[in-house]
């Protein structure tokens, strides 16, 4: 073995990676929030529009759930400024964070609103609710429960899928031990801790996303 | 002669469970015996013990004169050689025809030859009134009739005793007599029976012998005169004019 | 921007242009079908013994538990460096591609294994416990009886995640391994538009896992097909 482990260096660094934590957090919530309402907007129209407009839905769909994020992230991040509008790295990886999550959730509240019993719809239809209040009296709250399981599931894997925000600069977690690598070279330990810091991250979020499913939203799921 | 017996047997399934309380029995080669008794009782925990799904807690179960030690894997396995059981519902396998069902485990497990196990399984198919049904899969046929190739398959294992665990109570009331007409044929073969069952007037025309039980106890043991007409028990008297009534 | 287009059509859209986009897409290909079926393999090997009811194999069960629980939470991207680096400082001197591919096979048994764990859970107990009384083995019972049942379960979303691994792979690009993204990062770094150089990449991407996705439906259907009726199963939920 040619490594020798110098663990004690990599643990000075200990806060300003978990400091990370926080940034992936805030990224990955903002862009998550962003993504559930452009999720919820693509699949309406995607079952309520208009022909023209289930066509645009369903192209950026299949488009967003086809194509990797990382690629999608380069394209908004280097093709942005070739039409003129110059972003910070931050604001790109969050536009593709939102639109990729957008993507996903249209399909998961999709299978949601289809889901809703026909029955429940025609008395809606019957009582004159218009779409905004048919979707606030009947879909959302039938939903809310059904889908709370694989939204929060969706997140966990947003909060991995942000790693790549690295690449651009971004100092969440990886960006982080990427820059305190290229000070100390400790790699090995300093990779571990960041793997470790993501697998309690995401333990901690599952946790904390089944409490609130618990409590507020009446689902009854496994802790982990 | 005892082919079974069974002495104070106790079962739970985990200490603040117990299932079995004391049950002693004894039944000769042949016979047909059948359990009755409200849900609850214990009546097909007896069976599963017997089969070794469920370890007793205490007591003996002695087959053909030697203890069974349900804790030898050996011992198990040459009990269950003895023994055949068929259960409530999904008893066949979903992936595999109803030949295949009946031939596979005197193939696979006991590694009989091929053409003999074959023969043999078309046979009892047949007995059971299957013959047309030999590549059909599970989940094209009716309750009833998937309840009859269970039958065909355990005869297929040439047991000593077979255990019916109320093999028709899962099924729609026009498949129940289909089954029971199979299981009188099995009656003749001269192969001991233990049947659980609800089937009052199934079970007083079919069995040598009938125990009640209730919450865990064996009750009362007779024959099927004795238990239906004449119950010496104020227990089994009321359970059985319970179920006349209907 | 047109303008530029034009420009670079001629120097862009040539034979061998081509031929190294292909290249590249097969290495992707390549990367994510070995990483899967290895994955896929050391997945059902995992789940045998983890659901083993022999005891003196906790510590191994609790061990493999772990395993899937943390490998499912390591984010792709920092487990490909992890693998890089430790590889490279223990003195294993393997190739990028193969770095890829271990990353690939060590996340991918963690997805898998639970996927078929699931899916043999979802098979009814007294299938287990007819073959069980009929003396078949635990191994004989999961070959004959439970497995067969279970790929109606297994395969789609074990599919659904191939296709997942496929755009994964562009991560790899991170590191050094000449796949399809690092393709487009080539061609945009010897002057193509990023435009045109990731508008290909995406397309080529999207030219993969869009069949595949149509294909992984049509699977699906057609294993659902099979066991219709009175299956022996609890209630699937559909994704």
């Amino acid at each position: 073995m040619s490594y020798t482990f110098q663990w004690g260096v990599a643990f000075d660094y200990l806060p300003y990676l978990l400091g990370g934590a926080l940034v992936t957090l805030h990224l990955t919530f903002l862009g998550f929030l962003a993504g559930l309402i452009i999720g919820i907007t693509t699949a309406v129209a995607q079952v309520y529009g208009s022909p023209l407009m289930q066509r645009t839905a369903n192209i950026y769909v299949v488009f967003f759930t086809n194509t990797p994020s990382l690629v999608t992230a380069f394209f908004i991040f280097f093709g942005l400024p070739e039409f003129g509008i110059l972003l910070s790295p931050y604001l790109c990886i969050l536009i593709n964070l939102a639109l990729n999550a957008g993507a996903f959730l249209a399909d998961v509240f999709r299978s949601g609103i289809q889901s809703v019993k026909t029955a429940e719809m025609e008395a809606a239809e019957i009582m004159g609710f218009s779409l905004f209040q048919k979707v606030q009296y009947v879909i959302a709250p039938h939903i809310a429960k059904t889908l709370y399981p694989p939204i929060s599931n969706l997140y966990i894997i947003f909060i991995l899928g942000s790693a790549l925000a690295s690449i651009f600069g971004v100092e969440e977690i990886t960006g982080r031990a990427f820059n305190v690598d290229s000070e100390t070279f400790r790699s090995i330990e300093i990779y571990s801790i960041a793997a470790t810091i993501y697998v309690l991250l995401t333990f901690a979020a599952s946790f904390a996303l089944a409490l609130v499913g618990r409590y507020v939203f009446r689902v009854k799921a496994r802790m982990f | 002669m005892t082919q079974l017996e069974i002495n104070g047997l106790f079962a739970e399934y985990s200490p603040s469970l117990p299932i079995l309380e004391d049950v002693s029995l004894k039944i000769e080669t042949g016979e047909i015996i059948s359990i009755i008794g409200p849900s609850g009782s214990g009546k097909s925990t007896i069976l599963r013990v017997l089969v070794g799904l469920l370890h007793p807690s205490q007591g003996h179960v002695i087959v053909n004169g030697t203890e069974v030690n349900y804790k030898s894997p050996s011992a198990l396995k040459s009990m269950r050689d003895t023994m055949a059981m068929v259960f409530q519902q999904f008893n066949l396998f979903q992936n595999m025809s109803v030949l295949r069902n009946v031939m596979i485990a005197p193939l696979k497990i006991k590694k009989e030859p091929e053409a003999e196990v074959e023969a043999r399984a078309k046979e009892y198919l047949e007995i059971m009134g299957l013959g047309e049904k030999f590549d059909a899969y599970p989940d094209q046929l009716s309750g009833g009739q998937q309840q009859r190739v269970a039958l065909a398959r355990a005869l297929a294992l040439r047991p000593k005793i077979l255990l019916l665990d109320e093999v028709t109570s899962a099924l729609d009331p026009e498949m129940v007599n289909e089954v029971l007409d199979a299981i009188r044929v099995l009656s003749t073969k001269g192969i001991t029976l233990i049947i659980v069952s609800h089937e009052m007037a199934f079970v007083r025309e079919v069995s040598d012998r009938v125990i009640m039980m209730d919450d865990g106890k064996v009750v009362e043991i007779g024959t099927p005169d004795e238990i239906f007409t004449a119950a010496k028990t104020q227990r089994c008297r009321d359970f059985i004019s319970n179920i006349i009534q209907h | 921007m047109i303008q530029q287009f034009i420009d670079q059509a001629p120097i862009f859209f040539t034979l061998n242009n081509g031929l190294y986009w292909l290249r590249a897409l097969m290495t992707t290909l390549s990367m994510a079908l070995i990483g899967c079926v290895v994955g896929f393999i050391f997945g059902f090997v995992l789940v045998y013994f983890r659901t083993s009811p022999i005891p003196w194999l906790l510590p191994l069960r609790a061990l493999l538990i772990a395993y899937v629980e943390i490998f499912r939470r390591i984010p792709f991207l920092v487990l490909t460096f992890l693998i890089l680096f430790a590889s490279r400082g223990f003195g294993f001197q393997l190739s990028l591609f193969w770095v890829a591919c271990v990353t690939i096979v060590l996340i991918a048994t963690a997805y898998i294994a639970e996927i078929i764990r699931a899916g043999i859970e979802a098979v009814h107990r007294n299938q287990w416990e007819c073959a069980d009384v009929m003396n078949f083995s635990r191994a004989r019972t999961m070959l004959y009886v439970i497995v067969p049942q279970s790929w109606v379960f297994i395969v789609p979303p074990a599919f659904s995640y191939f296709i997942m691994f496929i755009k994964e792979t562009s991560l790899t690009s991170q590191i050094g391994t000449m796949e399809l993204m690092s393709a487009g990062k080539y061609f945009n770094s010897i002057g193509i538009s990023p435009v045109m150089a990731y508008g290909t990449c995406l397309l080529l991407y999207f030219a993969l896992s869009y069949p595949l996705t149509r294909l992984g439906r049509r699977i699906e259907v057609r294993l659902k097909n099979r066991f219709k009726g009175n299956m022996a199963t609890l209630s699937a939920s559909d994704q």
